[in-house]
């Protein structure tokens, strides 16, 4: 657990990027590396603590088994679900297509 | 077959059942089939910023009901992950799964074959587990480049997913398993496995065993294969892809762990896999506990009263049949793959008949036969099993030997009528000189007072007769059954 | 007295009697937005008709005599990470600019019930990521004690508007601090009850496991009303407790005689401005004065706590941020709209749907936003979730048994609520690090999921507040807004008003 961080590489962040789905410029990168490399090397102090025996905690309730009953509620309409959707067509959302190249070189 | 091909086919497959709930997994929206696109939708099913999933109690229950007749151990504690992925089906952007600790594990179910195509199959379940399913996505397939419509109705309907061992050894075998498994989810209630409403779906992971001269075992790449939309696209599908994984070897000997796993879809109409185009990055799905929801306990209390709400499995269910009412494995085998409802129906009717090979033979050869031709259900059967066993035993008691009964009982489907109405509608009223004289027999035999006073001269004390005739054959012509008497007792003297 | 300078507890009392109308009383504040707004930023959408429409109904269901709720005809703002069918929420971000939610959020529902009034929707750091405010979309606050400083984050908005007198009330969001320390550092009174106190549903969310709703008012008092009113189970939220609600209000004018209050050794190493440590001994004392007793008290992990929460709260937000895409709603963008190709682009985007998303997120996406949602992603992509994720749950454990542990000899745990007073407006824009630093002393509570309370205990000499914070065991609200009150009963900080409103004398 005391591995000390390996600096981010600006493949690293592109790669990133692509998989949190944010469009990152040249400039963008460049600085993004910087400053993520600066904050995963900031928190990477927590490398510092034996935390072999301890069991991780997700969250801070105790709380277990909450359930609803199967019992049907009111929906939205159509109109109210499709509100604020960029595009549709009355009864769907629209996106650009899912399959295909996006014509990049 | 795979004994004769020089590699064994190595099947594993992946089953996503939707569950018989009214509402989804994490909202009151109705999980019905064939809803007008996006009226089936709320804030949470939509993925709405600040909405919250709150777990449905008859899914969670409907999923423990599965894997315990899947006889999977049940954990005591679970919990669900986000698996994180972007896709417009998916309004939150991730999926609300169980990824380490799925609340069952390690079961099985086994296929046999009555015929014995094949031997016996013991499949391993690996795990079960409760996950929302995502909406659905209309592409323009001819242009590639329109936009998607998104409809998410479905989004958010509870699902089972059940991860077999790569324990099938053919595609029929691996056919029969989706069958044996869909039979036992619909008995249980579980799901309706409707392959055609998308509420079973299966994908399937193959690869060949070659023996090799040096004694090794040489192993072909995992393809998972998608996109199959019946169990006979499954075998058609699996048949393909070993066929096509062994020319692929003859050419390339390439073997497992050199390539990552591919995915191709099946092209059902062109009968073929093809391979599916699949980025790297987008398989990094980034689990984590979803803080939304809290963790489920379950006791073993819950556990023993699911089991005693559960039904009989259809495994255990055909021994039942077999040895209660005698009859063979196969007609066991067929009676209890018709479903609960041709089960009951058989069951009531063989108690009534008192001989359940009678009434097994007239549900396979009749009732069935119905059945299949009309595209029916035994819910809807004109017929109710206390008519059919009136029928039944009257050919048993020989007031109608069988080919006559079988036109009764198409006269009884066709006009919804009990017995007695068709039988006087046809005209079967008609009772043959030889049953006449041997019902007066019966009835001199058992009346010798009368037999007596006719002898004497009282031929009126005949009347007497008649009644108790007419009580064993409503059918029998009073003045006949009166002549024939006087004629016999006559010949006696 | 005007109505602007009187608290919510008063309000509420006097338009029960009749002495001023929800009308006047919601006029009142709406004159004072238009007048202030305009230097401060606290406000992104104010709703002036809808809340006069509804201010006349509640006069005029009381004047005919209905039953009305307990706020009724209560001026109040929303943090707008909140939830509301009649008016935006947009998070203060690009993305959500002009979003309708088709529903209220659990609280807001609960306030309409009341017969609240709600005056507008507040500024905030963009989906609360931020401890200044000036990782708004729309403009950063101005600390109304000093238009040239921040009033901090990311409940700015909410902070100021109380401190400005632009509302009596409003509601905050608190993931890391984010009421607690604008609280502080505008001289007002919030409140961040325990994890599941108060329904998340409908607020928008940035890290779930951390986030939590509560009130910002001028004195412990108006919280303690407040939470009468927003606390309670919700069987819409799983991680709502279904603890029944005290009467806050009945519990808070008790002696502290016997009360524990621990004070961490630690609060006061390098880096604590030594103006704030005055203040925060002086509180010290008049608690003490109160009777209750202090008593230092270990938090050996504390140090570990902003290290953590920068994990935890990036990979939550990464995931409950992943659904703003262009797909459904928010922010898409339109093809060929970028300032600059994407790198991604060379390599070729998946298909137009991909590139959608990804120009979407880059447009309607804020610097601060980006930076947590890539850091989150980083930390729990493969390879790394272990030494990252992992490891920050581990260290979470015990961070919460820290505070489990010390409050086995205490009943709460007094100190400051940030190392110094708002800052510049601009001084810790280019350093992300620095910014994340202001969370030092409030991010163990969220980690903990326990209870604190923020409330002015002082000034600088430059005349700015200096905020004293108490934490309390899992539900001991009643404890915190009964120890802050007798505080209040003693001292007169929280009276104070920045020079444009001169002093409250309730």
């Amino acid at each position: 657990m005391t591995t000390p961080p390996q600096p981010l590489t600006a493949k690293d962040v592109a790669k990133v990027g692509l998989l949190a789905r944010l469009a990152l410029s040249e400039s963008d990168l460049e600085r993004m590396t910087g400053e993520l490399s600066k904050i995963v090397g900031f928190v990477s102090m927590l490398g510092e603590l034996d935390t072999s025996d301890v069991a991780p905690l997700a969250h801070p309730l105790d709380t277990q088994n909450v359930f609803r009953d199967d019992v049907p509620a009111a929906s939205l309409t159509t109109a109210e679900a499709l509100q604020s959707a960029p595009r549709h067509d009355g009864e769907c959302f629209l996106v650009p297509a899912v399959l295909g190249d996006s014509g990049a070189a | 077959m795979s004994n004769a091909a020089p590699y064994t086919t190595i099947i594993g497959l992946e089953v996503h059942v939707q569950l018989m709930t009214r509402t989804k997994l994490f909202c009151g929206c109705s999980t019905k089939f064939g809803g007008a696109p996006n009226t089936q939708v709320c804030p949470t099913c939509l993925g709405l910023p600040g909405s919250l999933p709150v777990m449905n109690r008859q899914a969670f229950d409907l999923a423990l009901r599965a894997a315990l007749a899947l006889e999977c151990s049940i954990a005591p504690f679970t919990k669900w992950d986000r698996k994180n992925y972007f896709y417009p089906d998916l309004p939150k952007g991730y999926q609300i799964s169980q990824f380490d600790l799925p609340f069952s594990s390690d079961g099985t179910l086994e296929v046999v074959d009555p015929k014995g195509a094949f031997e016996p199959r013991r499949v391993g379940i690996i795990r079960v587990h409760l996950e929302e399913d995502a909406g659905k996505s209309m592409h323009d397939e001819a242009a590639g480049t329109g936009d998607t419509r998104i409809d998410l109705n479905r989004a958010g309907t509870p699902l089972c997913e059940i991860v077999t061992q790569p324990d099938l050894r053919s595609p029929p075998e691996a056919r029969a398993w989706l069958n044996e498994l869909k039979l036992l989810l619909v008995y249980l209630g579980v799901s309706d496995c409707n392959m055609q409403e998308g509420s079973l779906r299966v994908d399937a992971n193959v690869n060949l065993h070659i023996p090799q001269p040096d004694g090794r075992i040489a192993k072909t790449p995992i393809v998972e294969i998608k996109n199959m939309n019946s169990f006979r696209s499954v075998e058609r599908a699996l048949t393909y892809e070993a066929a096509r994984q062994w020319e692929e070897w003859q050419a390339t000997k390439a073997e497992m762990g050199k390539t990552p796993k591919q995915t191709r879809g099946w092209d059902d109409p062109a009968g073929i896999t093809r391979a599916q185009r699949h980025k790297e990055e987008s398989s990094d799905y980034r689990y984590f506990p979803e803080p939304d929801l809290v963790p489920v306990t379950v006791t073993a209390e819950q556990i023993a009263s699911i089991r005693d709400g559960m039904g009989e499995p259809p495994v255990s269910l055909r021994k039942t049949l077999a040895s209660k009412w005698m009859i063979s494995p196969y007609d066991a085998d067929v009676l209890v793959n018709q479903g609960r409802d041709l089960v009951d129906y058989f069951e009531d009717l063989a108690t009534r008949v008192g001989e359940g090979k009678v009434a097994s033979n007239w549900m396979q050869q009749d009732v069935l036969r119905i059945l299949n031709e009309t595209n029916g259900t035994v819910a809807a059967f004109p017929i109710r099993p206390a008519g059919l066993a009136d029928l039944i035993s009257r050919v048993m008691k020989g007031d109608f030997d069988t080919s006559r009964g079988r036109e009764i009982f198409a006269e009884m489907v066709t006009s919804g009528r009990p017995v007695d109405e068709v039988v006087a509608s046809m005209g079967i009223s008609a009772v043959s000189d030889d049953d006449v004289i041997a019902l007066c027999r019966e009835l001199l035999a058992a009346n010798p007072k009368i037999v007596a006073d006719v002898k004497s001269g009282k031929e009126q004390a005949a009347a007497g007769l008649i009644g108790q005739a007419k009580k064993k054959n409503p059918n029998v012509n009073p003045g006949k059954v009166r002549a024939t008497c006087i004629d016999l007792i006559r010949g006696m003297d | 007295m005007q109505p602007i300078e009187m608290s919510a507890v008063d309000l509420v009392a006097a338009l029960r009697q009749g002495d001023i109308t929800a009308v006047q009383c919601t006029t009142a504040f709406l004159d004072r937005i238009e007048a202030t707004n305009g230097s401060i930023n606290a406000f992104l959408a104010v709703d002036r008709d809808g809340a006069l429409t509804r201010a006349a109904d509640i006069d005029a269901r009381r004047k005919a005599g209905k039953q009305l709720g307990a706020l009724a005809g209560l001026p109040m703002a929303l943090k707008d990470v909140l939830c509301t069918a009649d008016m935006p929420t947009t998070c203060a971000s690009k993305m959500l600019q002009g979003f309708r939610p088709p529903y209220d959020a659990d609280v807001v529902a609960r306030l309409r019930k009341a017969d609240a009034v709600f005056v507008g929707k507040t500024n905030m750091d963009e989906f609360a990521m931020g401890g200044s405010n000036e990782n708004s979309a729309f403009g950063p606050v101005r600390n109304p004690w000093d238009l040239s400083r921040a009033p901090g984050g990311s409940s700015g908005g909410s902070a100021a508007c109380v401190a400005g007198d632009m509302a009596p009330v409003a509601i905050g969001s608190d993931t890391g601090g984010s009421i607690r320390q604008p609280a502080g550092l505008c001289g007002i009174t919030g409140l961040k009850p325990t994890y599941g106190r108060v329904s998340r549903r409908g607020l928008v969310a940035f890290a779930s496991s951390l986030d939590q709703i509560g009130p910002m008012a001028r004195s412990a008092a108006d919280c303690a009303l407040i939470m009468e009113t927003i606390a309670g189970h919700d069987p819409g939220d799983s991680t709502s407790l279904a603890v029944d609600v005290p009467r806050y209000t009945d519990l808070l004018d008790k002696p502290l005689a016997g009360i524990r209050i621990g004070r961490v050794p630690e609060h006061y190493a390098e880096g604590l401005d030594p103006e704030v440590a005055k203040g925060v001994d002086e509180a010290f004392a008049v608690l003490k004065a109160a009777g209750a007793t202090v008593h230092d008290v270990k938090l050996p992990h504390a140090k570990y706590g902003i290290p953590t929460y920068y994990l935890i709260a990036p990979c939550e937000a990464s995931s409950n941020l992943a659904r703003y895409d262009g797909a459904h709603y928010g922010h898409r963008a339109e093809p060929g709209g970028h300032r600059a190709e994407p790198v991604q682009k060379a390599g070729g985007f998946e298909s137009p749907l991909v590139e959608m998303y990804c120009r979407s997120r880059a447009e309607g996406f804020g610097p601060e936003v980006k930076r947590r949602i890539m850091l989150g992603t980083y930390a729990l992509s493969a390879g790394y979730y272990d030494a990252y994720y992992a490891k920050a749950l581990r260290v979470r454990r015990l961070i919460r048994q820290d505070y489990l542990d010390a409050f086995q000899s205490v009943d709460l745990i007094g100190g400051p609520v940030s190392a110094t007073p708002a800052f510049k407006l601009g001084e810790k824009t280019d350093d992300p690090l620095a910014m994340y630093l202001v969370d030092l002393y409030t991010v163990g509570t969220n980690l903990a999921g326990v209870g604190g309370i923020s409330f002015p205990c002082g000034f600088t000499k430059s005349g700015l507040p200096i905020g004293f914070q108490l934490q309390a065991p899992p539900l001991a609200e009643p404890l915190l807004l009964q120890a802050a009150d007798r505080f209040q009963r003693l001292t007169d900080w929280h009276r104070r008003r920045p020079k444009t409103t001169g002093e409250v004398k309730a």
